[in-house]
């Protein structure tokens, strides 16, 4: 058994973590916090010459051809870094889209585009409240004309294109919803940025009106391609937010040995150190989880979609806690905005949403698990 | 990254599956299978009779105690082939438990301090499951403070005198022989006046009290000694050396990697996935599925976990102290499943006997076992020092008796 990373894997995560380190600093973070420029697209063009935006994508369009381990690690350092660049939406919703429903023409459009930093794609599913179901969808599209709005888009004030899940029938049924691909600099298309909870990933609302759009991947296909490109971002979220997780419990631990208080390194006190431990504990059993998703994502396993969710409540839960209670380590000090911890707690939080709430998710590992054990 | 076994593992598993599945015991292996945390008892024989003849005949055949030397009753095993031995061995394992004492703690410190014609004596009986060892530990006033103990030690010639009282002694009532850590010297600090010897459970002045436990089982004895005689021989390691021998002792204490940990999320599952509630069944209401959810992930996070840490160990490398989550986790997960399960039942969860209760009470026998294992082998508390200090750098808890003479150590909680 080797259910671990390989060599080859673990020298493309050092040389990730050393090129972010360089590159992704928390003051360059912070000029995207502080809305002096929407992402930081120095780092952007970096990540496409070390070849990272197109780790996953295949030779012949334009990428490395690596494929989803390589991405899971490079995800990893993403999260530890707190990247503020649209990777998610570009690299693990549109890219994925594209290379699961994409046409050879579409393909070869936009995937060397997204492996060279030219172009930022997103997912626009969401319209308002409620997490990802198709009745919720209720854009419409006839004759390949787009009306309605979407929101929250990530990233959408800054994508170039967005697939966008739309209503083409009424039946009631999954079969309702198709997927569409839109160049957002074409017309017919109003986009609004959204003040969110973590400012160094935009959200955006995006009205279409009568704007054109092209199909991807068959009409009343889009429920069952939205699902799998959920599942598989599920699982590089997952690592994103295993990053985050490490990076907080390690600012929490680092402070517990620096701060002392009452004559003593807080770090020695039970209170903070059983704090940090179980830190570790949501933090590990989270990274056990999310491998298996990656073992899953990368042998396209019958497994993904129990895994990707399980690996996305365990690692949307380990961020949200080691967050949370770095802050709590750091005090005082920990709220304030000088500090880097509310960097992380405004990260795990967004991210927790950004695929849909974790009651989705739980509901949909309950549903997969009862399937499993059906069969 | 992948679950497959390397050539070599892969031939050593087909081998141990066809011997097991020629040889064990299958009449038992339905119960065993169902028996969960608080229930392994056999309800048509004497579970420490059957473990002992499956024991017995895996020691017989070459597959006792993997991991141990040949010449002393092993079968020089690497760790991985002894993974793939708990993961072939399945419900069967169960039955190893009795031993588990003996064979995971005793015996390697016997390996590494006892005299080599006492280890060519007394291993491979232990190892063949004819003689069942104790480790002799806690006393009343330790807890968590084992280097607290009091049972005294003087020589007298060539023998040992031993007076004192242990306690939390698994198995010692169906014991042979024992570990024993006494104070020799209660006149340098706590750590430095101890000294371990091993002895015949049967030698006068031994007297075994069963605990009833909380549970109302009774797995743990208190042990009292009245002037019991050790020849100098069966010592093991220097005089006052006794710490470091008992780390020894305690690092083999942690529960083997591979072994399952149980949970109880499996049977909650299944439990849920067939209980009707009053406005359906339990598996589609709401509330339901986000607690089962988020034990699942608990419960697999687990699994791969370990799945890691045996990936390391194929690799030829060596699990660290982050294998404490396993029983830190799943010790305060069994408690809540367990009172989650009777929380489904209402009212009806309260009868606990198997002939009435729901299951025939397995989950009420799960609630009432799992408190001793967020205790047993350390604390929850001292899990998190484990793995705060070890793992994560911390500092170690200040530690005020550190540099005291043992007998200058305030022994009351108010002074």
């Amino acid at each position: 058994m080797n259910f671990d990373f390989s060599d080859d894997q673990k020298q493309l995560r050092d040389q990730a973590r050393k090129f972010l380190a360089e590159k992704c600093s928390p003051k360059a973070v912070r000029v995207v916090l502080d809305g002096k420029a929407p992402y930081d697209k120095e780092l952007w063009k970096g990540l496409a010459e070390m070849g990272f935006l197109g780790v996953a994508i295949p030779e012949e369009f334009g990428g490395a051809g690596a494929g989803h381990l390589e991405l899971c690690v490079i995800a990893e350092e993403m999260g530890r870094a707190n990247a503020p660049v649209p990777f998610s939406s570009t690299v693990y919703l549109a890219a994925e889209a594209l290379l699961i429903a994409g046409s050879d023409a579409q393909k070869k459009k936009w995937l060397p585009a997204i492996a060279s930093g030219e172009a930022i794609g997103t997912l626009a599913l969401f319209e308002g409240k409620g997490n990802p179901a198709p009745k919720n969808v209720k854009l419409t599209a006839a004759n390949g004309v787009l009306n309605g709005v979407k929101k929250p888009v990530a990233d959408g004030a800054v994508a170039d294109f967005a697939v966008v899940a739309a209503r083409t029938g009424s039946s009631g049924r999954d079969g309702d919803i198709s997927l569409f691909l839109v160049d957002l600099k074409a017309g017919g298309v109003e986009v609004k940025s959204l003040t969110n909870l973590d400012p160094t990933r935009g959200q955006a609302e995006i009205a279409f009106k009568d704007c054109k759009a092209e199909p991807l991947g068959a009409a009343g296909e889009g429920w069952s391609i939205l699902t799998q490109v959920l599942d598989r971002a599920a699982v590089l979220c997952a690592f994103e937010q295993v990053g985050g997780s490490d990076r907080a419990l390690e600012m929490g631990r680092d402070y517990a040995l620096d701060r002392i208080a009452f004559g003593r390194q807080i770090g020695s006190f039970q209170a903070v150190k059983h704090m940090l431990a179980d830190m570790y504990v949501s933090a590990t059993l989270a990274r056990s989880n999310s491998y298996y998703g990656a073992w899953a994502l990368s042998t396209n396993a019958a497994e993904l979609p129990e895994a990707a969710a399980a690996a996305r409540i365990s690692a949307t839960q380990a961020f949200q806690h080691c967050a949370k209670n770095n802050i709590q380590v750091h005090g005082g000090m920990g709220f304030t905005w000088e500090f880097d911890c509310h960097m992380y707690y405004r990260r795990a939080n967004a991210m927790a949403l950004g695929l849909g709430s974790l009651t989705y998710w739980e509901d949909q590992l309950i549903d997969r698990m009862r399937k499993k054990n059906a069969a | 990254m992948n679950f497959d076994d390397t050539p070599q593992e892969a031939e050593f598993r087909a081998t141990a599956r066809a011997w097991i599945g020629a040889n064990a015991p299958k009449q038992y292996e339905e119960e065993l299978r169902k028996s969960s945390l608080g229930r392994t008892a056999l309800k048509n024989a004497n579970i420490l009779e059957v473990a002992k003849a499956w024991q017995k005949k895996k020691a017989d055949a070459g597959w006792a105690c993997l991991h141990w030397p040949k010449e002393y009753g092993g079968r020089g095993s690497s760790p991985i082939e002894r993974v793939i031995w708990q993961q072939e061995e399945g419900p069967f394992g169960q039955l190893s438990r009795m031993f588990i004492i003996g064979h995971g703690m005793c015996g390697p410190t016997m390996m590494a301090f006892a005299r080599e014609e006492h280890k060519r004596t007394y291993l491979p009986p232990l190892a063949s499951g004819e003689k069942v060892w104790c480790q002799l530990f806690s006393e009343p006033a330790g807890g968590s403070d084992v280097a607290g103990l009091r049972t005294r030690a003087e020589k007298d010639g060539d023998d040992w005198v031993i007076n004192g009282q242990k306690i939390w002694t698994s198995g010692a009532h169906y014991s042979d022989y024992g570990i024993l850590l006494t104070r020799t010297d209660p006149t340098v600090p706590k750590h430095k006046g101890l000294t371990m010897f091993f002895l015949d459970m049967k030698s006068p002045g031994v007297e075994v009290r069963p605990i009833k436990q909380a549970s109302g089982a009774s797995d743990f004895n208190e042990v009292y000694f009245t002037n019991v005689r050790i020849p100098d021989h069966q010592r093991l390691g220097e005089v006052g050396d006794g710490w470091n021998v008992s780390l020894t002792t305690l690092m083999n204490e942690r529960s083997a990697i591979g072994a399952a940990v149980s949970t109880g999320f499996p049977e909650l599952f299944e439990y849920c996935s067939s209980l009707m509630l009053d406005d359906g069944p339990a598996i589609e209401d709401r509330a339901v599925r986000s607690k089962l959810a988020n034990w699942a992930v608990k419960a697999s996070g687990l699994k791969y976990t370990s799945m890691r840490a045996i990936s390391a160990l194929s690799k030829g490398e060596r699990p660290g102290p982050e294998n404490s989550i396993g029983k830190l986790v799943a010790g305060s997960m069994i408690q809540d499943v367990a009172t989650y399960a009777l929380d489904l039942q209402g009212a009806s969860g309260v009868i606990s006997s198997a002939e009435d209760a729901e299951l025939a009470g397995r989950f009420q026998a799960m609630l009432l076992r799992a408190p001793g294992t967020r205790v047993e082998g350390g604390t929850d508390e001292i899990m998190r020092n484990i793995i705060a200090e070890r793992v994560l750098g911390l500092p170690g808890d200040i530690r005020v008796d550190k540099d005291v003479p043992f007998n200058k150590i305030p022994t009351k909680g108010r002074g």
